[in-house]
């Protein structure tokens, strides 16, 4: 193999991984508080399109990609205040969140399609940009990319290291015993729902103001969806996220090379590859998974007690 | 001071169901409202389009029960997947290899007569929705894969096939390079019941919904279901067989949205394209949750959410509203519903801190 095809497929399957990468430790923090957020697609899809705005509006990526956090918090919000308050079906709650996401962002997105917007542009880091095949790779990239590896060591620091992020996981691993010993389960599983709505509505500002700079209904892609799978393919562990979102990445970048190469294959074909990738991926870690790596509390409401 | 507290009821109060639905209709048709104002358009007036567009004339109700009909059929397949807490998200991808299935008789046996090739498509559709309903349950059962995640995946696999098909090996040659196969034979069309535009489905969707009636409450594997899907250490316990029911109930459930994709490109569109995925199967999650997963309140949901789509088409028409203006309505009901349940499930009372 030589390294001018091989670079250039290893960048793009960082670059195609990264959405998903936000999507999935997003999805991690709020599962480890003992909530299944099924709305993954919708909050993502949603943080696309008010990142794509804003940048359009203030011509600030930066800020865009910061009010895309806040949108996908605000669409997880709804889901707390489902699952939290009125003690609704988690399932689907989180169904109906993509249902409504998918169907906002395509009611306001459509007048924007084949439109652009200012985005974020490769950032090389000094000097570690020049080492041959991993430079490229690795740091030539723009900075939402070192943002999400960034995000890696901070939410395992949070989880295992800070006391907040060891009462969040006490409450989705048990929590009646955490209420009896003092910590309000509703406050950390609000934390953990609006973490992860941020960090999906990140992933989300990454397609629209990275991976396209251009608007397209549907942009998501079903990448939502590969994050929650990933999730249980990562064992709920940060680290292994960031493998299996490269490891979709690559097959992403793969698959729309080989399109543009020109194979007789059908596009149609190449592109199940990710959604295949996900069965597969999904059948295998289920299956070596033990019970105990899933918080013990997931998807189960706590009732009002009297 | 007194303060405000929940309890749970001991009995659930049956009638508030009507009640909360009825709500969140309302609720989620005044949230429409104020979007349509938001975006400088007439709300009280988008609102009349929407209910005149869906129920204001003959026409008008004929295209709802034509949309009912393949919503009432997945979400009835829906439903008896829900019933065993078996998160069917697949009615989708069931409904394209259904019509895939379908499809593929109809043009094979282009030239039988009706009575020959009908049966033979509902065979291939029944065929297409089950396998690929018993693709997630095996993988649940046997490798404790996520039926939620597989059964989506499943939908895109599906839609991709199909375009696979019609833009490919099944492609019209006439079709001036539009993806779509050939029409199908006036023999491979399910007919319309006299002089309306409804096709003979509407007689499928009864018979199915009596049938799943009747299943439920006489036979011996309805029961086994009704007390597996109540409690899953209880089907343990009593050693109900729990791989075949689950196994049996993906078939059916496949198939059921297997021949909603038959009626649609048979009735509906008479050929296979890409248009042909609209979405119900994600509606019949919204109306299955909606009505409970009974089958009668499932036909009023099914209707329901039928009408929403005819009546957006016209605000569509009339008012340039983007088509997803009904899904963020879908969304909402559901939303409201799940969050109104709990009124149904817990009461209130005030009481004096001890």
């Amino acid at each position: 193999m030589n390294t001018e095809l091989i670079v250039p497929l290893l960048a793009a399957a960082i670059q195609s991984g990264t959405p998903i990468l936000y999507a999935t430790l997003g999805e991690i923090l709020t599962e480890k508080s003992g909530v299944l957020n099924l709305g993954v697609e919708g909050m993502m899809i949603t943080g696309a399109l008010a990142a794509f705005v804003t940048a359009q509006a203030t011509g600030h990526p930066a800020l865009a990609f910061l009010v895309a956090g806040l949108f996908g918090a605000a669409i997880g919000a709804i889901h707390a205040i489902v699952c939290l308050w009125f003690l609704g079906n988690q399932v689907v709650s989180g169904l109906a969140l993509t249902i409504f996401g998918l169907g906002l962002a395509d009611y306001l997105g459509t007048p924007l399609i084949g439109q652009t917007a200012p985005g974020f542009n490769k950032l090389a880091v000094p000097l570690l940009h020049y080492i041959p095949g991993l430079g490229p790779i690795l740091f030539q990239q723009d900075i939402l990319v070192y943002g999400a590896i960034l995000m890696v060591p901070l939410l395992w620091l949070f989880l295992e290291k800070c006391r907040w992020g060891l009462n969040l996981r006490a409450v989705g691993e048990n929590p009646e015993a955490a209420a009896a010993a003092g910590i309000s389960v509703l406050r950390y599983r609000w934390i953990g729902i609006l973490g992860g709505g941020c960090l999906a509505g990140f992933g989300g500002a990454y397609l629209s103001l990275a991976y396209t700079h251009l608007w397209t209904n549907g942009l998501s892609a079903g990448r939502g969806w590969i994050a929650v799978a990933l999730v249980i393919f990562a064992f709920w562990r940060p680290g292994r996220a960031l493998l299996g979102a490269y490891l979709f990445g690559g097959v992403m970048a793969f698959q729309l090379r080989l399109q543009a190469v020109g194979t007789h294959l059908p596009s149609s074909l190449l592109l199940m590859l990710p959604y295949l990738l996900t069965v597969a991926v999904l059948v295998f870690s289920s299956w070596k998974s033990k019970q105990a790596d899933a918080p013990a509390a997931l998807g189960v409401n706590m009732e009002p007690n009297d | 001071m007194f303060t405000l507290s929940a309890y749970k009821r001991q009995e659930p109060r049956p009638w508030s169901s009507c009640l909360i639905v009825f709500a969140a209709v309302v609720i989620s048709l005044a949230v429409s409202a104020l979007m349509l104002k938001l975006q400088g358009k007439p709300a009280l007036h988008g609102i009349e389009l929407l209910f005149q567009g869906a129920l204001g004339s003959r026409w008008s109700i004929e295209d709802c029960l034509i949309k009912a009909i393949p919503i009432f059929l997945c979400s009835l397949g829906v439903a008896i997947a829900f019933r065993l807490q078996i998160w069917n998200i697949g009615a989708e991808g069931q409904f394209a290899l259904g019509a895939i299935g379908a499809t593929w008789a109809a043009l094979t046996f282009s030239d039988q007569p009706g009575y020959i090739v009908l049966p033979l498509m509902f065979g291939t559709a029944f065929l297409g929705g089950g396998l690929w309903g018993l693709i997630p349950a095996l993988l649940k059962l046997k490798m404790r894969a996520n039926e939620i995640i597989v059964t989506l995946m499943l939908n895109y696999i599906a839609i991709l096939f199909l375009d696979y098909l019609v833009y490919g090996r099944w492609k019209d040659p006439g079709s001036f390079g539009f993806p779509m196969t050939k029409a199908f034979s006036v023999s491979a069309i399910v007919p319309k019941i006299g002089a309306t535009d409804v096709n003979w489905g509407l007689v499928l969707c009864l018979v199915s919904g009596v049938v799943m009636y009747v299943f439920f409450r006489f036979t011996r594997m309805g029961f086994e279901l009704k007390v597996a899907g109540e409690n899953l250490n209880a089907t343990r316990y009593a050693g109900l067989p729990y791989v075949k029911l689950v196994c049996v109930v993906m078939i059916f459930s496949g198939a059921l949205a297997g021949w909603a994709g038959l009626i649609e490109a048979s009735a509906t569109i008479n050929r296979l394209q890409p248009s042909i995925m609209v979405g119900y199967g994600y509606t019949a999650i919204v109306v299955a949750w909606l009505a409970r997963l009974n089958p009668l309140t499932i036909g009023i949901a099914s209707f329901l959410l039928a009408a929403l789509r005819v009546g957006v088409e016209n605000l569509q028409l009339e008012l340039q509203v983007p088509a997803a203006f009904g899904g963020i309505m879908e969304g909402m009901i559901l939303l409201t519903v799940l969050a109104g349940s709990f009124f149904n499930e817990f009461g209130f009372r005030f009481r004096r801190p001890s």
